[in-house]
């Protein structure tokens, strides 16, 4: 069993868009913040930090889910896709980015990442989603600038409809 | 760093919980999806010594259909409960409320029994669970024992569980023959807290009468409970007994008073949701009849 103690610094070692990173964190560090701040990965937004607004959202062993509600200590081992990864290492947007970029479907950006990795898993496993089962989808998220009718149109675009 | 310090602890057996629970007492909390205990252990709510991760113990993670009842582990995820054949042709009312629960991104994660731990009022899955009359299952260092569902919910996140124990799995009795389920709730943005949510399970018989009801209530009370409805027994299972049978339930409750919604607001709602959702009751359990 493992067992750390308060305030005790544990090395986690896990794998960031295909790579093995390692930080430090104390039981109670969020995986967004380990993921911010240990590893420099400011991709993933904190915004409510309890789990409401999905800005956070990561893909973690395959599963799009709240990386706020998630502790580092909990991910040793894991595989996490951030945001960091969609785009080619020279900068070529991804066909779900560019389909963002064309529709509009961002303006501040701060809940962009957390929507592209949900959509991201979300085509995965659908990849051929209505508009309602877009909707559905979204209603994990908090965009305060688009209403929303930009991005539905470009997960569709990407999805090939 | 939102959260309190604590002690982080990864149990590899049940056994090996339930020592960190006799260890710790209710210094300690249970975390598995953590949708609800992350979300309070963030805003300091809740300021456990021990956090004890609970998601190691994969034996907790799957369904078994008996012959009245499916067994489902604590720490079947929502999103996976969905994919379930013995709970999703075999427990048509959760079927029906689970693409209420959370949203995409939470019901990857969050969990079954972790639902019913948290016991918030408006919850969907233990409202399905009492509106059933199914069970939970609870283990400590001395035993298990299995509680009705209609009485591990005692009030505002409050349930029976001691300190000592860990729920392991929940009970669900298995759809009914001539019974029809329907579920139907508002919320503000779908899949955020129900303002009002309403579960019907009724049997009719070849007359078109009711001969069983269990109609439940969640996110009105400080708990999920089951209204009386016996007066309504034999009665005919169409519109205009849907509509007495909510009138009279909205009449009859206490509704909690909160920043979404005043009493007259929730009683109103019992009244159009339950309506509707008793008579989809009786249609669905009318087409079961023929079906058969």
């Amino acid at each position: 069993m493992l067992r750390i103690k308060p305030g005790q610094k544990q090395l986690v070692t896990l794998t960031v868009n295909g790579k093995t990173m390692s930080g430090y964190a104390e039981p109670r560090m969020l995986l967004t913040d380990f993921l911010r701040h240990e590893l420099d990965l400011y991709g993933t937004h904190v915004g409510c930090e309890h789990g409401v607004c999905g800005a956070c959202t990561a893909i973690i062993d395959d599963v799009a889910t709240r990386s706020c509600l998630r502790y580092a200590v909990q991910c040793e081992g894991l595989e996490i896709q951030t945001v960091e990864g969609l785009a080619d290492a020279d900068g070529t947007l991804n066909t779900l980015q560019k389909a963002f970029n064309e529709n509009g479907a961002l303006q501040c950006g701060f809940c962009t990442a957390g929507i592209l990795m949900s959509a991201t898993r979300f085509l995965q496993e659908n990849p051929k989603p209505s508009n309602e089962e877009i909707r559905d989808m979204l209603s994990g998220h908090i965009c305060r600038c688009t209403g929303y009718e930009q991005i539905v149109r470009a997960i569709r675009q990407a999805s090939g409809q | 760093m939102k959260p309190v310090a604590f002690e982080y602890c990864r149990p590899d057996t049940v056994e090996e919980a339930l020592d960190l629970l006799k260890e710790f007492g209710s210094d300690a909390s249970i975390i598995s999806g953590g949708l609800s205990l992350g979300a309070m252990l963030n805003m300091r709510l809740v300021r456990p010594k021990a956090l004890i991760d609970i998601n190691g113990l994969g034996e907790l993670a799957s369904a078994h259909a008996g012959d009245a009842t499916v067994a489902a582990g604590t720490l079947v995820r929502q999103a996976a409960a969905m994919t379930f054949p013995a709970l999703m042709s075999g427990v048509p009312l959760l079927a029906k409320a689970l693409p209420y629960v959370g949203h995409y991104q939470t019901r990857s994660r969050g969990t079954l029994g972790g639902s019913v731990a948290h016991a918030d009022p408006s919850a969907e899955i233990p409202l399905v669970l009492v509106t059933l009359a199914g069970a939970v299952k609870l283990q400590s260092p001395k035993g298990s024992r299995d509680v009705p569902a209609r009485e591990f919910f005692q009030g505002l996140l409050t349930t029976d569980r001691r300190a000592d124990e860990m729920i392991t799995g929940l009970t669900w009795p298995i759809r009914r023959d001539n019974t029809g389920y329907a579920f139907d709730e508002i919320a503000q943005r779908h899949g955020d807290f129900a303002i009002a949510a309403v579960a019907a399970e009724a049997t009719v018989d070849s007359d078109g009468a009711i001969t069983d009801l269990s109609f439940g209530l969640g996110g009105i009370e400080d708990k999920p409970f089951v209204a009386a409805t016996q007066q309504f027994v034999g009665k005919p299972a169409n519109a205009a007994t849907a509509g007495d049978i909510a009138n009279t339930v909205a009449e009859a409750v206490d509704p909690m008073v909160d920043l979404q919604a005043n009493a007259d607001y929730r009683r109103q709602l019992i009244r159009v949701l339950g309506a509707r959702t008793l008579f989809a009751a009786f249609a669905d359990a009318t087409e079961q009849r023929k079906a058969l």
